[in-house]
């Protein structure tokens, strides 16, 4: 908790040293290396083809990370608790199947529909989580083991078929409005917003504070008076949540309900955390950080397709990336001790 | 002090992204692969694009039809982007890939798409925007959504499998299995009822013994096989969606030293399976050319540019069934033309 009361500490005898000191900061945020890095990318973009700084296509790789992103905030949580899921791209598949299925075919109403994917998604963020506070068992092998069963579910429920024909109001977030010469999905603002919502209720609630506390150490945030046991299960059915949203916004990008989808969405939504400079141990970073890591993935995806160089190529630059953050970060903790 | 120690970390940071964008740029120059290979191309015929978008790019099949696109896109002086989703069945993958590709300005897609239903409100969010669409390989569903269609014949690939095996069976009492692709897939559907059309039996026919999904793949090709055979030794033929699937279903056969008795037959023509069929391990395989649907498909992309005029409706790329033990009353080349023939 004290470490919550630097702001007092600049009205120090030492004025002078402000201006350095919050310089310093900035510096030393773990966004300032993504951040640069994604500022690069984009120069360098911008100058290799024209088609690269415009805002239409800016609207479109945010469109084109919405899901992915969606699912990093939740991914986010749980690492910034020491934990992982790799569950998150199949439970949100099955989401987006019983979400599709209800609404075409169980002739449910689309609102209800949708809300009992996200009852279904939290349900399953919620048994992630009391299996790994409860029994207690690694998160690594209890979502491993939900990934399997969501991704059997999908399957089993959706007959392998792609359900299409989905009423209007599951596409909804797909559409989009025009923002000065740009047009921009709907989907983007869910995602926007959720990614604020979340840094604000990590750098400014007391939740937020519990949750980097008990990344830090579960021993001294639970000596500490925090319940630590609550708050892990809370985060995991925050981010189960959030996998719901996810699929809702799956939903209205591609306008099927898609049994296929999502089955590389875990790894990428790790690679999204650690490219924005969180720590995979626990207790450092942050969802603004973790945005600005899909949005790398993102730009390079997009920009180097402008540009005309193979799909592969991507892939293998995002790899380098991943190591190259995890390096940084792994550096910088040891510098710390 | 932990803000003296954590400056130089800042550094460390720092350098690494101008490291990371150094990499970018090292990637990105030129002459670094394919991609800007066919880009050099473009000085030639102001600046069509085609756009190719296949369902994997490590898959033997796809990287030739890319190479079929790549040498049609240089012979017409046009620039070609490529793009492939992760896995089989990456309809997101895809879907990002079409919208980069309409934003790069492409004047055409040819593409495989790996969800014959899902990736059709992407491509009619592209034919909107003026960009001709054509499948390769794969119809869409409905097949209405794209403007044309270049693939092989997958109905008639399974039918001359099948009325080879049956005419090397020679009356003798069959026992089938076939290792099919997965459920709804419509080129293993077409295949699959191909085959049976060809040999002569309906849907559910007791000489069917046995039947299992191998999403055609060459360990779960052997996995089927060594299910079938428990279930019924006595298989003598073996109908398989490809010839990984065929290559694992001999590997299974071969354990039980059954490898010389049993008559496997399959789609495809790549090389590895058309040698396989020269080696005996594969009876008889119907080929296919997906360079010839690649280039074609280029070719059309081309015509709409010049012209405006849209390819429309389906184009057969053709297939030809290779076999080294030719049978009576059934048209087939030999593994020599196979191989010259042949992809991967």
């Amino acid at each position: 908790m004290t470490a919550t009361s630097t702001p007092p500490s600049t009205s120090s005898p030492y004025a002078e040293l402000k201006a350095p000191t919050t310089a310093r900061r900035l510096l030393t945020a773990p966004t300032t290396g993504p951040l640069a890095a994604l500022l690069l990318a984009c120069v360098f973009f911008s100058l290799s083809t024209d088609q690269f700084l415009t805002g239409g296509n800016f609207s479109l790789i945010i469109q084109q990370v919405m899901v992915v992103g969606t699912l990093a905030i939740g991914q986010t949580l749980i690492i910034l608790t020491a934990g992982i899921d790799l569950s998150c791209g199949a439970v949100m598949a099955f989401g987006s199947i019983v979400i599709a299925r209800m609404a075409a075919e169980g002739s449910l109403p689309p609102l209800v529909a949708i809300a009992l994917g996200l009852v279904v998604c939290g349900g399953f963020g919620l048994l992630n989580g009391v299996l790994v506070q409860k029994i207690p068992l690694p998160p690594f092998i209890v979502t491993l083991g939900m990934l399997n069963v969501a991704f059997a579910l999908t399957h089993i429920y959706s007959e392998e078929q792609t359900v299409t024909n989905l009423p209007g109001p599951l596409t909804a977030l797909g559409q989009t409005f025009p923002l000065g010469y740009t047009d921009v999905t709907y989907g983007s603002l869910v995602t926007i917003a959720l990614f604020l919502l979340l840094a604000y209720a990590l750098s400014s609630t007391g939740w937020g504070r519990h949750v980097y506390a008990l990344g830090n150490s579960p021993e001294a945030a639970r000596l500490n008076g925090i319940r630590t046991s609550r708050l892990t299960i809370g985060v995991y059915t925050v981010a189960g949540l959030l996998y719901g949203i996810a699929a809702l916004l799956l939903i209205s990008r591609t306008g099927v309900g898609d049994p296929q989808a999502g089955q590389t969405d875990n790894l990428d939504s790790i690679t999204a955390v650690v490219l924005g400079g969180t720590s995979l141990f626990g207790g450092r970073g942050s969802v603004l950080g973790t945005f600005i890591g899909v949005l790398i993935v993102g730009v390079f995806r997009n920009g180097l397709q402008l540009m005309g160089v193979a799909s592969i190529y991507q892939t293998l630059i995002t790899g380098v990336l991943v190591i190259l953050a995890v390096t940084v970060d792994q550096i910088s903790r040891k510098k710390a001790r | 002090m932990s803000r003296t120690t954590h400056l130089p970390s800042s550094l460390l940071r720092a350098a690494a992204a101008t490291g990371v964008v150094t990499l970018a740029l090292t990637a990105c120059g030129p002459g670094s692969g394919a991609g800007s290979g066919s880009g050099s191309s473009s000085a030639g015929s102001g600046d069509v694009k085609v756009g190719l978008i296949t369902k994997t790019d490590t898959n033997p099949f796809f990287v030739k039809m890319k190479e079929g696109a790549e040498k049609s896109a240089k012979a017409e002086g046009v620039k070609l982007m490529t793009a492939a989703g992760k896995f089989d069945g990456d309809n997101a993958g895809q879907v990002t890939a079409i919208e980069n590709m309409v934003a790069a300005g492409v004047k055409g897609i040819l593409i495989t798409p790996s969800d014959s239903k899902a990736i059709v409100p992407a491509i009619e969010k592209a034919k909107a925007k003026g960009v001709l669409v054509i499948a390769l390989d794969t119809p869409t569903e409905p097949e209405s959504a794209v403007d044309a269609l270049f693939a092989t014949d997958n109905l008639k690939a399974g039918e001359l499998i099948g009325e080879y095996a049956k005419a090397a069976v020679k009356g003798k009492s069959a026992k089938i299995a076939t290792l099919d692709l997965a459920p709804g897939v419509s080129v293993g559907v077409q295949r699959h009822d191909g085959f049976l059309k060809g040999f002569g039996v309906e849907k559910g026919d007791p000489s069917i013994v046995c039947s299992q999904d191998t999403g055609g793949d060459q360990a779960k090709g052997q996995t089927a096989m060594e299910n079938c055979l428990q279930k019924e030794p006595g298989i003598n033929v073996v109908y398989t969606i490809n010839e990984p699937a065929a290559l694992g279903a001999y590997t299974a056969l071969k354990a039980k030293g059954r490898e010389k008795d049993v008559l496997i037959v399959s789609v495809d023509g790549g090389c590895t399976g058309t040698q396989a069929v020269k080696d005996g391990k594969i009876a008889a395989t119907s080929q296919q050319y997906p360079l010839k649907m690649a280039a074609e498909g280029v070719k059309a992309v081309v015509t709409y540019a010049k012209d405006g005029k849209k390819a429309s409706g389906y184009t057969d790329t053709g297939v030809t069934l290779i076999t080294d033990k030719a049978q009576d009353g059934v048209t087939s080349k030999d593994t020599a033309y196979g191989l010259e023939n042949c992809w991967g």
